[in-house]
């Protein structure tokens, strides 16, 4: 393997290469609406959960499409599956649906 | 002499489908938690008894929920089911002026005609007791022949009967079917040939004997006439354990425990079980399925759930994928709570993560003497919370709004994804933050919230809708209501119509303001806007679909406004764009009359 | 024998695709519904991205280009056109009808009615008010206050409001919302130098050019800031003043502020007019609800029915110099069409 030349810290980088994306894959198989985040925040602005907690769905779906998976289910654990961001979804993500979806798939490829 | 080999396929089917009943049954109430088993010790009286006696009679033979539905489909299922049990107890009765004996073997009044020739009796003479058994028993027969020719009719033109649609029939189903089909005209050819060798029988067996007497060698025919009927009868007691008839004891057993306090529960149990045996296969939920009729789903109507949960084929989309509307629930001649089910099953299926709410910290509000809830949704239409605030101000009332920054979800949502447990914890902390708001009123402006409110919720205090406040404020004077002559349309939410009962309170309310206009399909029969906080598969595309379909509905009298009371039915009707919608608070604001006293708000 | 167009709608399109027929040597008449012709072009102030002074150009539009020979009839509103054998028969209202050798359309969009993102609060909160309000308000720049009449300390601008949105029925993008609101902050900025301006976006879309320029210019001369965030509601203080809710995407945290005016940045919408006027089948609607041209990529212009052209903002979203060039190309294919039927 050549070298690249220059220095990333390694804990901060995002490995595409190396992360896992059978979850991203899964969740794009079971819910396709997934497909359609553009990550705008609507979401997170108008979460019930995000007031007393710093979850963000935008964050999450970001972090399972990288296949950055640590602390992801823990996260998802804090979802009142309310249903507001849902509504305000401007793409029509079934939101509720991700977020159980993502469950599914990290017990699924759990490793 | 009483006997003959040719009873046996019967007696030996009738035994068997008696001994897979025991067992079935007594396996499923023994499984029963401590709990159901205590209800059901507490549940049996004399006067339960009689009431599910009563609409045993009612349903299971008069079959009066489904006569309502559609007459003819009503009378097909009637004719078999009530004929079938006339055919059973007259002939009994029938059958013991002629033994003597109180005990007779099962088969004795089934096969009457072949053991006894009343030669005393003619066949048209109805002024003796022996005449009026005959005349009976011919005439309960034609009645379930004619709901056979029904039912064959219904096979090729079921818009007749109501459903556009009927369910589809496995093998044993099909088997089953056939075999019931061919009952009851092989016991009318059985008693006809006897009646035609003999010269007894009555006015239709009799008939009918005579006419194949004519053509026919009747005394060759007769016998192996009555090893089919035997055999048609024994193929279907074999088949029903494996069959959708397999309803028609298991509905009589439901009834019974119905009456004795057991129901569906959000979590599944044996009773879940029972109920999803009873079911008729009717299709009536077919129909009468938004997602099937308008969004084209076709494995996710209720019937189609319940067979595969049966078959413990179930597919966690077929789950998830349910408005939850009730629709279904409404119209079923056996009032199924597949709700509840769908609900359970999705808890019992979820493969992924619980939800853990575990971090909301107690917090003290302000007393008040009512606490307005807005719920989740409200946040996104907030011209329903400003308007409720309105008129809070202008009747005086000493109003919190207790969800004013952020809301904790009142569960329901969380609930009906099948994580109940985890929905308490959102439960207990709404509970406690009512609690110390000291009020002694909850009224909320979302239906979700109010059904989450009443059932699972131990606040102490009265719970209304705002449409059943707003309603109150109104009689009691508190605010006065001027008219507005507008033309309007009430849309029922599913979780405020069927869900609570709650039809006349928003129409008299609005009744003082606007002209209210019926249409089609309301109240009880109301269409879902597609909305659904149930729903989890839905695609966005089959969502408006069925929001445009309901929208047809409710737009067929043109009105200027479509008023609703969720926020949620607001968001979805008014998505597409076709006409204005407003919630039963902002028109209620907007109508109020200042009097010379009360300050402009 | 003098060959007529019949060009329905008197905004930028339709007096631009006259006035170039008319130098063609065609007669025209020309239906508008209001009182004065311009269309939407009357209610603005400024135009991006120079910032050209939309009356000097309404009066371009129609005095300087408009050389004699139009029959313009103001206050009528076309409800349909029928093909009558080899023309075209326009009925107005009270029965009056008018004959054409061609049409064209160019009855351009309508904006968007934000009072259906109920969650923004327009028509709720009063310091909530669209860009179209704002423009009105830069006329008149004593009016440029909040509703409890103070200057305001700052100014949110949310874009994409019934763009790019299920939830409005609008999945398309309204191309010109983001320039304008990079225009309005730039000049909220010049008007009053004490208030900041920021801009709540989704993306930015710098389309055209110059405008990328312009979105550097906001940044470095004007100080305008820019949150990349969609609001998911609004909210009101006691003393009036908007709580916006969103999501700053690029730090990954919630945001909490405040502004003392809300602007929405309202997209287009096709005309609802429009439908009502063509009912034959030939013609055609996107799924957005625009017109579709049979050949959207070279035959902009041309619609379903031969002798039948379309102008401007009623085929999709467009800026005022995009609107004028292809009022241009209508007037030449309308002009074509007619010495085709000539020969």
């Amino acid at each position: 393997m050549t070298n690249w030349g220059y220095y990333i810290q390694k804990d901060r980088q995002i490995d595409f290469e190396a992360n896992s994306h059978e979850v991203s894959a899964e969740v794009e198989s079971r819910e396709p609406s997934f497909k359609l985040c553009i990550s705008c925040g609507t979401c997170a602005a108008t979460c019930s959960a995000a007031v007393f907690t710093d979850f963000s769905l935008r964050k999450i779906i970001l972090l399972v499409r990288r296949g950055e998976l640590q602390g992801l289910e823990s996260e998802l654990t804090k979802c009142m599956l309310c249903g507001k961001c849902q509504l305000a979804c401007p793409r029509g993500v079934n939101t509720r649906n991700v977020v159980l979806q993502i469950g599914k798939a990290l017990q699924k490829f759990k490793l | 002499m009483t006997f003959n080999f040719f009873v046996l396929p019967f007696f030996l089917g009738l035994i068997f489908l008696l001994v897979m009943l025991a067992v079935r049954y007594s396996r499923w109430i023994a499984a029963f938690n401590p709990v159901q088993k205590a209800i059901l010790r507490g549940g049996i009286n004399s006067s339960t008894v009689s009431r599910a006696l009563a609409e045993v009679f009612m349903e299971s033979l008069l079959h009066r929920r489904m006569f309502r539905r559609n007459a003819l489909l009503g009378y097909m299922h009637m004719s078999f089911a009530f004929g079938w049990f006339l055919l059973i107890l007259i002939g009994n009765i029938e059958s013991r002026t002629y033994s003597g004996g109180y005990i007779n073997p099962p088969y004795y009044p089934i096969f009457l005609k072949f053991f006894v020739h009343d030669k005393r009796v003619l066949p048209f003479e109805i002024t003796t007791i022996p005449g009026i058994f005959r005349f009976t028993m011919d005439i309960v027969l034609l009645m379930i022949l004619s709901g056979l020719v029904f039912a064959m009719f219904k096979r090729v033109h079921s818009r007749w009967f109501g459903i556009r649609r009927t369910t589809s029939l496995k093998s044993v189903d099909k088997i089953a079917l056939s075999a019931l089909w061919f009952i009851f005209p092989l016991r009318l050819l059985a008693e006809s040939f006897t009646a035609g060798m003999y010269q007894g029988g009555g006015f239709l067996t009799n008939t009918l004997g005579k006419a194949l007497a004519s053509f026919l060698p009747v005394s060759y025919f007769a016998y192996p006439a009555w090893w089919a009927y035997s055999l048609a009868l024994g193929v279907f007691f074999v088949a029903v354990p494996w069959s959708r008839f397999m309803h028609i004891p298991t509905e009589v057993l439901l009834i019974f425990l119905r009456h004795f306090g057991l129901s569906s529960t959000e979590k599944f149990s044996p009773f879940s079980e029972i109920e999803i045996n009873a079911c008729p296969r009717c299709g009536l939920c077919i129909d009468i399925c938004q997602m099937h009729r308008v969004a084209g789903e076709e494995t996710t109507m209720a019937v189609y759930f319940m067979r595969a949960v049966r078959e413990g084929k179930l597919d966690a989309e077929v789950a998830d994928t349910c408005l939850l509307c009730g629709r279904c629930m409404e119209v079923c001649p056996v009032q199924i709570n597949t709700n509840a089910i769908r609900i359970a099953r999705r808890g019992e299926n979820s493969s992924g993560i619980q939800q853990n709410i575990n971090y909301l910290k107690p917090v003290s509000r302000r007393k008040a003497d009512v606490v307005y809830f807005t719920g989740c949704m409200s946040h996104l239409t907030p011209a329903v919370k400003v308007s409720m605030l309105s008129v809070f101000s202008h009747a005086r009332v000493n109003a919190l709004m207790l969800d004013e920054e952020g809301t904790i979800c009142c569960g329901r949502p969380l609930k009906l994804t099948g994580q109940a447990e985890a929905a308490g914890l959102l439960v207990k902390a709404n509970e406690q933050l009512i609690a110390s708001s000291g009020a002694s009123l909850l009224v909320t402006s979302c239906p979700i919230c109010y059904k989450s409110f009443k059932e699972d919720y131990n606040t102490g205090i009265e719970v209304l809708h705002h449409s059943q406040f707003l309603n109150r404020l109104a009689k009691e004077g508190r605010i006065k209501l001027k008219s507005t002559k507008q033309n309007i349309v009430f849309h029922d939410p599913c979780e405020l119509g069927r869900g609570s009962g709650i039809y006349d309170d928003p129409r008299e309310l609005l009744a003082r303001i606007a002209d209210v206009q019926e249409v089609t399909e309301e109240r009880k029969n109301a269409l879902c806007c597609g909305g659904s906080i149930g729903d989890l598969g839905l695609t966005r595309v089959q969502r408006k679909e069925i929001t445009n379909d309901a929208l047809d509905v409710l737009m067929a009298q043109e009105p200027e406004i479509l008023v609703t009371a969720c926020p949620l039915c607001k968001k979805t009707l008014a998505l597409p764009g076709r006409v204005i919608v407003k919630d039963i608070a902002e028109v209620v604001a907007g109508a109020i009359e200042l009097s010379a006293d009360q300050d402009k708000y | 024998m003098n060959k007529r167009v019949a060009v329905i709608g008197g905004g930028p399109s339709g007096l631009e695709c006259a006035a170039t027929l008319r130098k063609m040597g065609i007669s025209v008449i020309l239906f508008d519904r209001e009182a004065e012709t311009g269309g939407h072009l009357k209610q603005w102030h400024k135009l991006f991205p120079d910032r050209r002074s939309s009356t000097e150009v309404l009066h371009l539009l129609r005095d300087n280009h408009q050389p004699d020979g139009i029959e313009i009839y103001s206050n009528t509103l076309v409800e349909r056109i029928e093909e009558t054998g080899n023309n075209f028969t326009i009925y107005a209202q009270e029965n009056a009808s008018y004959m054409a050798d061609a049409v064209v359309l160019a009855t351009g969009f309508d904006l968007f009615n934000v009072t259906r993102k109920e969650e923004y609060g327009y028509g709720i909160y009063e310091n909530v008010i669209t860009s179209a309000d704002l423009e009105l308000m830069f006329s008149s720049p004593g009016k440029l206050v909040t509703h409890q009449g103070v200057v305001p300390r700052r100014v949110g601008f949310v874009h994409c409001v019934g763009s790019r949105d299920e939830k409005a029925g609008n999945l398309y993008c309204s191309r010109v919302c983001c320039i304008t609101a990079v225009k309005q902050a730039i000049e909220i900025r010049q008007l009053l130098p004490q208030t900041q301006a920021t801009c709540f976006y989704m993306d930015l879309r710098m389309y055209g050019r110059h405008f990328e320029e312009l979105y550097n210019e906001a940044q470095e001369k004007w100080n305008v800031s820019f949150i990349r965030g969609r609001l998911s509601e609004a909210a009101e203080n006691q003393d009036g003043s908007i709580i916006v809710k969103v999501e700053d995407t690029l730090t990954g945290r919630p945001l909490k502020m405040n502004v003392d005016l809300l602007v929405l940045m309202a997209g287009m919408e096709p005309s609802a007019f429009t439908p009502k006027i063509i009912t034959n089948q030939a013609t055609a609607y996107g799924e957005d609800g625009f017109m579709l041209p049979p050949d959207p990529l070279i035959g902009s212009n041309r619609s379903g029915t031969a002798g039948l052209f379309l102008a401007g903002t009623c085929t999709g979203p467009k800026s005022i110099t995009e609107t004028l060039a292809d009022a241009r190309s209508a007037a030449l294919e309308a002009a074509d069409f007619l010495k085709e039927i000539l020969r």
